[in-house]
Formats: C-alpha cells, sequence, structure tokens
C-alpha cells in the first residue's frame, strides 16, 4: 500500500516523465521521418495514459481516495476562492486575542451576489504547511469563523464552507483555549443562521475539525475527497494499535462520498475533472461553482425560519438504529 | 469493583476500603478524594428524587450500518455486561420536585461511545426539555463518537448540537456534567454548549486522546493536561463540585435558572414511558 500520493501516483508520474522527454526529442528532431515516428509514439503513450487515468479513477479504493484527498496539488480554499468568485476581501482574528491561518474567511461576489466565504487552508511548500498548520484549525479559527457567522446574519449573506482538514488541532495550546468548544459553538452558531449555508468537501473532511463548519443545510463532497469521523490512521492506532495500518481503516469507516451520499450525511457528489481536481483545477472550480450556485439558487427563496428549520430537519434525521 | 465482597482497592492510592463505607461515600475513596466512576442507574438513583426516574427511548436498538469489523461482538459483549442497549440512558426525572429531562452516560458500554443511538437518546432528551419546559441535566462519560458507525457518529454531534441550540432559543436551561472521562466528539459538540457546565473533580477531559495525539505528534504536555482542574483553570468550566454536593448544586441550578419556566405547562406535561 502506498504511504503518500506521491509514491501512489509514480507509475502515471513516469509515464508522463517519459512523454514530456518524447516531447522535447520531437522538438529538436530535424529528420522528418524520425520526427513522424517520435509523434506516433508520444500518441499513443498519452493515449496509454488516458487509459490508465480512466481506469484508475473508475475504482479508486477507499485510500487510494485519502491519498488523491491529500495531494499536495489538489486545489486548496484559496484556489478556488480566486476562481469562483469576486471582491474577495479575507478577514482576520477572533476578537479574544489569537489569529488562525488553518481556517480562512471572508465576503465576497459570487456572480455579483454577496456570499460569506470560509474554509481550511492548507499549505504546499514546508514553509506553507507551517504557516498553515497543516490545515489543522486552533480554538481561534473556529471562533474567527463564527464571527463571519453572525456577519452573514446581520448582512444577509449566504455562508459558502470549503472544508479540507486532517483534523482540528489537539496539541495543548488548543486544549488551553477550548478547542472542543469552539468545535461545538460553531456548530451550535450555523444551527442559528437564517441565511442559506452551503459546504463542500473538497478534500479531507477531518472529524469534528470539518464539521465545526460544516452544519449547512446543503452538504457536498466532491467525487475524490474523503469525510471521517477519525483520521484513518488515528482509528488504526486506536482499534489494533498499529497507526500504519490506516488502508484497512478507511476501507472499515466507510469514508468515501459515496458511502456518504448511501448513508444520508450528503446531498450531492460533485464530480471532477478526469483524473481527478489536481490535474484541471480550473475545470473543477468551474465545476464546484456550478454546484454551489445550484442548491444556492434552491434554498434562497425559502423564508428565513424556514431555512433554519430545514437545517434542523436535515441533521435531526441523520442516524441509523432500530425500533424494537 | 465486585459489590459481594466486603473490600476493595482504591483505584487511584491502592489503599483498601470498606465496601460498605465506600457506596455510602458515593464511590469515592475517602482518603484520596478518587472519583471512581458510577453506572448511570446508580448516578440516577444518587442524583435526582427517589422513584422519580422515568426511562424514556428504551425501544432504540444500535445496528451495524457499516459492517464495521467486530462492532457486532463488542455491542453484544457490551450488552451482556452491562444490561443495557446503549450507553445512554435517558427519561424524565424530579430534582426536589421540579421536573427536569435527563440523561445519563454510562462509560462501561463500549466506552460511552456516541453513536446513532446516543446520539438520538441525547437529542431526544433536549427536545423534550425544549418542548415541555424543563430543564435538561446531561451526566457526561465518553471517549468520544462511536468510530464504529462512521460518519453516523460524527453527525451525531451535529443533531445533539442542533437540539441544544433549540433548548436556548426557548429558553430552557440546560446543565452538562463532565464525569470522567468526557471526550471528543461528544466534548466537541452536546457537552461544551450547555448553559452550565460542571465536571467532577480530576475527570479527564479533553478533544484529542493520547492514542490520537500521539498520532498527531503531540509530545510534551502539562502534568494536569486534559483534567478538570486543567479545563476550569483555563475557564472552560463553571465549577468543579464533588459527587457529594453535586445532587444539591444542580437542584438549586435547576430552581434558579428554571425559575421562569411556565410552571403549569410542566406539572401537566411531564411525559412518560
Amino acid at each position: 500500500m502506498a504511504k503518500n500520493f506521491d509514491e501512489w501516483n509514480r507509475p502515471l508520474k513516469e509515464l508522463e516523465d517519459g512523454i514530456d522527454k518524447l516531447k522535447d526529442f520531437a522538438k529538436k528532431e530535424t529528420n522528418p521521418a524520425k520526427k513522424t515516428d517520435l509523434e506516433s509514439k508520444i500518441d499513443e503513450l498519452e493515449k496509454r495514459r488516458d487509459n490508465y487515468i480512466e481506469v484508475m479513477f473508475q475504482r479508486l479504493g477507499p485510500w487510494e481516495k485519502v491519498l488523491v484527498a491529500r495531494a499536495p496539488k489538489r486545489p486548496y480554499t484559496l484556489d478556488y476562492i480566486s476562481a469562483i468568485f469576486t471582491d474577495f476581501v479575507e478577514l482576520q482574528g477572533d476578537r479574544r486575542g489569537f489569529t488562525d491561518n488553518a481556517i480562512i474567511g471572508g465576503p465576497a461576489m459570487l456572480d455579483g451576489k454577496p456570499v460569506m466565504v470560509v474554509g481550511h487552508q492548507k499549505g504546499r511548500n514546508i514553509q506553507e504547511r507551517q504557516f498553515r498548520n497543516f490545515g489543522m484549525a486552533k480554538p481561534e479559527g473556529y471562533r474567527k469563523a463564527i464571527r463571519l457567522f453572525d456577519m452573514a446574519e446581520r448582512f444577509r449573506m449566504p455562508v459558502i464552507s470549503f472544508v479540507d482538514t486532517p483534523a482540528a488541532d489537539p496539541g495543548v495550546e488548543s486544549e488551553s483555549r477550548g478547542i472542543s468548544e469552539a468545535i461545538a459553538a460553531g456548530m451550535f452558531k450555523m444551527f442559528e443562521l437564517t441565511v442559506p449555508t452551503v459546504a463542500i468537501v473538497i478534500g479531507e473532511g477531518g472529524s469534528g475539525g470539518a464539521i465545526g463548519i460544516a452544519a449547512s443545510n446543503r452538504v457536498l463532497m466532491l467525487e475524490h475527497s474523503v469525510y471521517s469521523v477519525i483520521p484513518p490512521e488515528g482509528c488504526a492506532a486506536i482499534l489494533w494499535r498499529m497507526p500504519e495500518r490506516g488502508a484497512d481503516a478507511a476501507t472499515a469507516l466507510k469514508l468515501t462520498a459515496e458511502h456518504a451520499l448511501q448513508l444520508g450525511i450528503i446531498d450531492e457528489i460533485v464530480k471532477e475533472p478526469k483524473g481527478g481536481a489536481h490535474r484541471d483545477p480550473l475545470e473543477a472550480s468551474q465545476i464546484v461553482k456550478s454546484a454551489i450556485t445550484r442548491h444556492l439558487a434552491e434554498l434562497t427563496p425559502l423564508a428565513p425560519g424556514e431555512i433554519k428549520n430545514e437545517r434542523y430537519e436535515k441533521f435531526r434525521k441523520m442516524g441509523i438504529f432500530e425500533v424494537a | 469493583m465486585d459489590k459481594s465482597q466486603a473490600f476493595l482497592q482504591c483505584a487511584n492510592c491502592k489503599k483498601i476500603l470498606f465496601s460498605i463505607e465506600f457506596e455510602q461515600n458515593l464511590r469515592v475513596c475517602p482518603h484520596c478524594g478518587h472519583h471512581h466512576r458510577l453506572p448511570a442507574k446508580l448516578r440516577i438513583d444518587l442524583t435526582f428524587d427517589e422513584g422519580s426516574f422515568q426511562e424514556l427511548d428504551t425501544d432504540l436498538r444500535s445496528i451495524d450500518p457499516l459492517s464495521f469489523p467486530e462492532y457486532e461482538e463488542k455491542r453484544k459483549g457490551a450488552e451482556a455486561k452491562t444490561g443495557t442497549f446503549d450507553s445512554i440512558i435517558s427519561g424524565s426525572a424530579r430534582i426536589d420536585d421540579n421536573p427536569v429531562s435527563i440523561a445519563v452516560a454510562d462509560f462501561t458500554f463500549m466506552g460511552g461511545s456516541m453513536g446513532s443511538v446516543a446520539g438520538e437518546k441525547i437529542t431526544r432528551t433536549l427536545e423534550r426539555a425544549a418542548e415541555h419546559g424543563m430543564p435538561a441535566i446531561v451526566f457526561c462519560a465518553s471517549g468520544g463518537a462511536r468510530m464504529q458507525e462512521g460518519l453516523l457518529s460524527l453527525m451525531q454531534m451535529a443533531k445533539t448540537t442542533a437540539a441544544a441550540a433549540r433548548c436556548a432559543e426557548v429558553g430552557v436551561p440546560y446543565i452538562a456534567v463532565f464525569t470522567d472521562p468526557t471526550m471528543a466528539g461528544v466534548l466537541a459538540s452536546y457537552a461544551s454548549i450547555a448553559d452550565i457546565i460542571i465536571a467532577e473533580p480530576k475527570a479527564l477531559v479533553g478533544f484529542a486522546g493520547a492514542r490520537v495525539a500521539k498520532q498527531a505528534g503531540v509530545s510534551k504536555v502539562p502534568d494536569d493536561f486534559q483534567t478538570a482542574e486543567f479545563v476550569f483553570k483555563h475557564g472552560m468550566l463553571d465549577r468543579i463540585v464533588p459527587r457529594k454536593e453535586m445532587r444539591s448544586t444542580l437542584s438549586t441550578l435547576v430552581k434558579t435558572l428554571g425559575g421562569n419556566l411556565r410552571t403549569e405547562l410542566i406539572k401537566e406535561d411531564v411525559p412518560h414511558g
């Protein structure tokens, strides 16, 4: 089992590197016959690549989905924001003494209408990752989100949440400042809102860290994102005391979008471009945008009280049990 | 702790205790003050008016919606051990004659974990409180969300929180008591948004369990990390209340915070199992 995306993606990467090399040769080749020969080889390899992607991505297993959801080149919240919205101004601070860089947010325009955007943000290189705390928000992240939710309610703006976190930050600082209370308060606030709320899991939906900003009227998941009650490695650590058995835990946890839809947890699976959102972030953004606007269009005509009740009833039904 | 034995050992200081004395002291060690965990039924007897408890929601049964490895066996084992069907007992009771909607967790049932049934019982407890205008009291004891029900368990966090928001909306007080341990998905949902939060001394209270935190790279922690005292020091609790004062503290709070509830509604409408 591959441990990370790069390891898992190596065969495809090697194939693509080969294609790039051949293209280089073809560019420099002066002999027309040899050039045609190279070009047909490139053609053949590209077909093989497309076929490989087609087949691989049709049947991604749960652990492979985890790896793809964590792919370093996968579009992050800020990538979606810049492609989907205009006039985004990032707002900061929990007004209680702290600031957080793993949850970002602020007002923006969506097709000319004001919305409030909130989301987890991961980093791509070492410095960015540290700055974003690997997408693990501290209490101040949730408290900032709550401020923005309040503002959205005051100014009648729909709230769009982008979910992409391995988990909330579990460290000493977070415990000291009440990470549990911050997450609970985030959900609590979301249930008070009378404006429409839409959440989309774009990468990792990591347990409490995710639901703290995703108790929304509509919850969507990208095709290859995951949503889980516990990180697979943490689950494996508890179940078998073997964190390295994350792949087995991923299977047991049923953390894929398909399972979430079957269990009645999400409203829609948003298709990704061929080979995953990271292969075409702009197309992915357009697909995400149309899904968000479609759901907002359904919610916007509802009266404020109805919007709140609809949300309550949606979550009220969740759970599967028997009545004896 | 076998009841049939005349002596037992304190789980904390290891001193030998007389069983009778130990029970009379509400299972608190007379030497070191360690609060041993209580079964839910005993907690109810010790806290609420004698004979006032009416258990509700007794017909709810967990199933295995994910076909999760060993879930059935673990649950059946817990049912046999505890004689109950899940980690929460819920219903209505009275405390110094005032009606309350209550839920009490039992840690011995799969670590008090919250799956669909526990989430449903907490939700109903809070909804009954909101609907009938009686204060809600929830005793927490849980390792967190029940992994074996996956996302369904995570969603119980949202569902129970929504119900707590409903209590707040209609002006019904909700009191949470953190007993050992109150962790993770339970702490990060209905437990932490109560109007009043009380903890028993030394109860383990925290977000990430030791194994999960270690997996996430958390190493050096303070000595009192994730205790009720640590959480209190950081402003996340109203009070730490020893077990022998719990009933009177709760009763007083129900009297004051619930003092303006429409009492005529309460008296007629208390649901019965």
